[in-house]
């Protein structure tokens, strides 16, 4: 698989001008990091641990203070082609409220194509696109403030892949639904990663939804912990846990289970597989 | 209560008027507004009155919407007809008592200005009633764009108002849900003095202006994400196009206007 975002010996800190003497925080430290095209990666670590200012740093809102970062190639230092990466990588955000702009389902979904340059029929067209492929098609003409949050959620998502990205960074973008909204959000990502081939990014809080994309990467305190499979990530309980993190509650219900001598394998991450694990453990008990 | 409010008064349809260019309404309501002006005989404001009653049939705008819009200056068009009434002391004397003069020449002045103001008042709220605020504003970007040239910040004053009204429902919101937070924790908004009520809005708005903040920096935020660099090089998903519709409207507002200018004239 080619790299897509290539993290190099990245360094980021925040300058806070308003103390004096300002006050400087290093957030990310040599972050060495690859996602390859069409990969799905969920990001975890608890708040602070300098998550999203990584996922800000691969579509040139933050510039790396020493290091570097570079998305299909392209230094994000390269300010000629910012609009160009900003266009390649596109970011939806936790609160759907802060990042809808029009008043109307299709004009906001258009808002990134107006500003590309994109012509009239042209916009229409992949408006009409991206508002199917997250289904809300019907909704084109809603005003926005009527939608339900998991709506909402999918107009931000319909808005950015309308300038057909390669890559899509989620930051938190289930944080603030409601159950069946984070099932919508969750059920468009995976839909677009396998069917449209986009990298995706998604920075979480919750374990099940890191349980089902292709890799794992945990960060704390600005560093990467740990890298790998959901299976080898959530199969160590008690280096997650140290890091102040959870594991998906089936993982933890076998890592109790074994922890009382139960014999059941340690790599289970899905409700599934855990069904399965339990029934067949029960037959031959029985 | 505090979500009733509404923002523009748009009342959608899809009547002749609806359907008009908003550019083409902005400036046929300027006309309107002109021709109201010019008339200055009783004669030529009946005109000016049918071209508001014909418009507002063509609108098929429900004649409630048409009252309720007058009956916020129903104060205005009462006191300047009472002022007219007993100030103007020309023209024949109908009525006599102390200070108290009624003459022709009042009276006539007063429902002169009177119907004026309505004719106004009812002209105006139509353009609101059958153009969406998102229409609105794009027209006007449109018909100021050549201020750009003397350096005005047209497509950034179109912007700021989008997003404003775009927040006002979520502000709105927002500010339902402080003042229950603040409520559930004893502020007492309701009763009390003037100043005692206003001082108690102090809590409600401190918080709102915060979270408001924030928003706009995420939003800016966001913006920035989906390639937005102002005005220059933007194209527009909706372009606006005048239709044989808006060149009868314009036919329609010529021949009300060259009415009131022969009446004019001819009394």
């Amino acid at each position: 698989m080619d790299s897509f975002l290539k993290a190099e010996n990245l360094t980021f800190s925040y300058i806070n001008e308003i103390e004096e003497p300002p006050v400087k925080t290093q957030v990310l430290k040599n972050i060495d990091l690859e996602i390859g095209r069409g990969e799905f990666v969920a990001v975890l670590g608890h708040n602070g641990s300098g998550k999203s200012t990584l996922a800000k740093c691969f579509n040139a809102i933050n510039i790396p203070e020493s290091g570097n970062a570079y998305v299909d190639g392209i230094n994000t230092r390269d300010e000629d082609k910012l609009l160009d990466i900003r266009q390649r990588v596109g970011m939806v955000f936790q609160n759907p409220d802060n990042q809808i702009v029009a008043t109307i389902v299709e004009e906001d979904v258009a808002f990134a194509l107006e500003n590309m340059g994109v012509e009239p029929g042209e916009i229409r067209r992949r408006v009409d696109d991206a508002l199917k492929t997250v289904g809300m098609y019907e909704y084109r003409e809603h005003a926005v403030h009527k939608l339900s949050g998991g709506q909402k959620q999918r107009v931000a998502i319909a808005g950015i892949i309308a300038m057909r990205p390669d890559c899509i960074l989620l930051d938190e973008p289930t944080a603030m639904l409601d159950p069946s909204g984070r099932a919508e959000v969750m059920k468009t990502i995976k839909m677009l990663n396998r069917e449209k081939n986009v990298t995706i990014v998604l920075i979480t809080h919750y374990m099940e939804e890191a349980a089902q994309a292709d890799r794992v990467v945990v960060i704390d305190g600005g560093e990467i912990m740990m890298d790998g499979t959901p299976k080898q990530i959530f199969s160590q309980v008690q280096t997650i846990r140290n890091l102040g993190l959870d594991v998906p509650q089936v993982t933890e219900l076998c890592f109790e289970l074994r922890q009382h001598g139960v014999e059941i394998s340690q790599d289970i991450i899905t409700e599934d597989e855990c069904v399965e694990a339990l029934s067949k453990l029960l037959q031959t008990q029985r | 209560m505090i979500k009733d409010i509404t923002i523009g008064q748009y009342f959608p349809g899809i009547s002749p008027v609806h359907r008009m260019d908003p550019r083409v309404k902005i400036i046929l309501t300027a006309v309107f507004i002109v021709m109201l002006f010019v008339a200055d005989s009783i004669w030529g404001l009946i005109v000016g009155a049918a071209f508001t009653l014909v418009s507002f049939m063509i609108s098929r705008i429900p004649l409630k919407l048409m009252f309720k819009s007058l009956k916020p200056i129903l104060p205005i068009i009462i006191f300047t007809g009472v002022l007219n009434l007993f100030f103007i002391k020309s023209g024949d004397v109908y009525f006599h008592w102390k200070i108290f003069t009624i003459t022709s020449e009042g009276v006539r002045t007063a429902i002169f200005m009177a119907v004026r103001i309505i004719c106004l008042i009812i002209g105006t709220s139509l353009l609101t009633y059958t153009t969406s605020p998102i229409d609105l504003t794009d027209a006007i970007e449109r018909l100021l764009s050549p201020l750009k040239k003397i350096k005005v910040p047209v497509h950034e004053l179109a912007m700021m108002m989008t997003i404003a009204l775009r927040f006002i429902p979520t502000l709105i919101e927002e500010t339902d849900k402080i003042m229950s937070a603040q409520k559930a924790r004893g502020a007492d908004m309701e009763t009390g003095s003037l100043m005692k009520r206003a001082k108690a809005l102090i809590p409600i708005l401190v918080p709102l202006f915060v979270s408001s903040f924030r928003r706009a920096e995420e939003l800016a935020l966001a913006m920035e994400c989906r390639c937005y660099h102002g005005g220059e090089g933007r194209t527009r998903m909706k372009q606006l196009r005048m239709t044989v519709l808006d060149g009868y409207a314009c036919f329609y507002t010529a021949a009300f206007f060259a009415c009131v200018i022969a009446v004019n004239i001819l009394i």
